[in-house]
């Protein structure tokens, strides 16, 4: 049942120490704030899962929060590496990084996998040199065909956070635009955040086949306007591409880095987050 | 008259005359998202052009900075989601053409984006796979554009992240893929396409003013050139005038310098 409370409860009762956490959304709706928050609150020894580790886990790695991350693809779109999280693979900064590597379709098909509650998804294509490093592929042949498919297990992580538009005061969570892997990353978890830009008496306007996720799927969610920045949040507020271009300069440098995640992470809170996207905006 | 251009503007025109109004084209960020793009804007209106964020029928008014921009979900035919897309969208054979780039290829066009060096102790960790892999394998055809250089073209690959031809005629077949895999291989220097028999890579075309010799020494293995060599037609003005467009459009869209 969803409860509704502030995003430092949320953290605070879903998010412990050594937890597999996954925070979706596709380029679209990345819960920045969720994770700021996990910073904040200095979980350390996390397994990260995301598709796409983007901006958000470069800054969970370099403020030390993971041991593993479970990903298909870990660039800052469109720009080049994310530098905390080669800096952690290629130095051990902060801390060793362990990596497990998929694909886009292992990972999607996982996370179907994952909220079907079997215990691995299959597919069918050749993995090349990803099998021979992450021993998580393997293949299974088809009891009707003799066909050999690969199989990866499936992903149940055990906090799933995500970033969605709007809550009803029942708690139903409403998803639009490119809504990703975050409906399958929420079926999947034991548990589930969800921060919104808003709540509202009901979804006005909604299609019948809106991606909705019922209050009995979600466990805490917290109001946080403006929570997907840099990210964009469809409806609200586009994409900052500007601070994406930037990251670049601030995180090649484990100094810069610092003095950066001092400023806009350690010394604010959840709140800043409806400045940044007024500012630009 | 001619027009000056540039060698990355010849890369990118010659690989979106690759593609037509039939093509349903799985499109990657970069140079294949500016080729696709400008085959849309010029000699192909009607093309279906689908990024990875499940954007189907997607016609941005700018190049995407990344996969799933807004404006990629605003103009799109439909948006579905991310298990979908890979789960029935792309290994269907739906789609006609992928389009790819890499770090680092070799004479069967296989393809590594994963890292430079050992996997445990890379020299430099690259993105990874991403949906790569199953383009690779389920789209009908694949297009590679990437520019030409020795440490891109490599004798041997440090990961084999994407299958191209594999070690050579046959081996896609072996691993029970009916598609064609790597039919064309765009560069700044030439155009590069599978041999028939051997499928290595051969050059089929160079572009204006580019020589042999430019071609052999930006890559790794001793690469071979065919019978009947042609020169890769020049932009046309108007080709040049959209991508131009498109390009200003983008760097003011995104605050570029």
């Amino acid at each position: 049942m969803a409860r509704f409370c502030s995003l430092q409860e949320a953290v605070r009762d879903a998010v412990r120490d050594g937890d597999v956490v996954a925070m979706e959304g596709f380029t679209h709706l990345i819960p920045f704030a969720a994770a700021h928050e996990i910073i904040r609150q200095g979980r350390r020894g996390l397994t990260l899962v995301r598709m796409t580790p983007d901006l958000i886990y470069d800054q969970l790695i370099g403020a030390g929060c993971a041991a593993t991350l479970v990903f298909s693809w870990g660039g800052n779109p469109g720009v080049g590496s994310l530098h905390r999280l080669r800096d952690a693979v290629e130095h051990g900064w902060p801390r060793p990084l362990a990596l497990e590597e998929y694909s886009h379709a292992a990972m999607a098909s996982a996370y179907d996998a994952g909220a079907a509650r079997l215990p691995f998804a299959m597919f069918r294509g050749a993995p090349g040199g990803l099998a021979d490093v992450n021993p998580n592929f393997r293949s299974v042949v088809c009891p009707f065909t003799g066909e050999s498919l690969t199989a990866v297990p499936s992903l149940q992580p055990d906090v799933t956070v995500i970033h969605a538009q709007r809550a009803d005061r029942d708690g139903n969570v409403l998803v639009e635009g490119i809504i990703g892997v975050q409906k399958e990353a929420v079926l999947a978890a034991r548990r589930a955040i969800v921060t919104v830009e808003e709540i509202v008496d009901q979804f006005d306007g909604r299609q019948p086949n809106a991606c909705i996720l019922p209050h009995w799927t979600v466990h805490a969610i917290a109001v946080v306007p403006g929570g997907a920045f840099p990210s964009y949040a469809y409806g609200y507020y586009s994409r900052n591409n500007s601070f994406y271009l930037a990251w670049d300069g601030i995180s090649r440098d484990r100094d810069t880095f610092q003095a950066w995640l001092e400023e806009h992470v350690i010394k604010a809170g959840p709140d800043a987050f409806a400045a940044r996207v007024r500012q630009v905006a | 008259m001619t027009v000056s251009y540039t060698p990355d503007e010849l890369m990118t025109v010659a690989a979106a005359r690759c593609v037509g109004n039939d093509d349903v084209c799985f499109v990657g960020i970069g140079l294949p998202s500016a080729a696709c793009n400008l085959a849309r804007l010029t000699h192909a209106p009607r093309i279906t052009l689908i990024y990875e964020s499940g954007t189907i029928g997607t016609r941005p008014s700018v190049l995407p900075l990344s996969i799933g921009d807004g404006e990629l979900c605003a103009t799109a035919l439909t948006t579905v989601s991310v298990p979908e897309f890979f789960r029935y969208w792309l290994p269907s054979g739906r789609i006609s053409v992928g389009f790819l780039g890499a770090a680092q290829i070799d004479r069967f066009a296989n393809l590594n984006t994963t890292v430079i060096g050992p996997y445990d102790r890379p020299a430099v960790r690259l993105p990874g796979a991403g949906g790569a892999p199953e383009m690779a394998a389920a789209c009908r055809r694949i297009f590679i554009v990437m520019p030409h250089s020795r440490r891109a073209f490599k004798r041997r690959l440090d990961f084999l992240t994407s299958l191209g031809h594999g070690d050579g005629a046959g081996h896609r077949a072996r691993l029970g893929l009916t598609t064609a895999g790597p039919a064309k291989v765009i560069t700044d220097l030439c155009v590069m396409e599978p041999d028939g028999l051997t499928r290595e890579l051969t050059v089929t075309s160079l572009h204006p003013g580019v020589s042999r010799a430019q071609v052999e020494d930006a890559t790794e293995w001793p690469v071979r050139f065919a019978d009947d060599l042609a020169v890769t037609p020049a932009p046309e003005p108007g080709e040049l005038q959209v991508l131009r467009g498109l390009r200003a459009r983008t760097a003011e869209a995104h605050g570029a310098a």
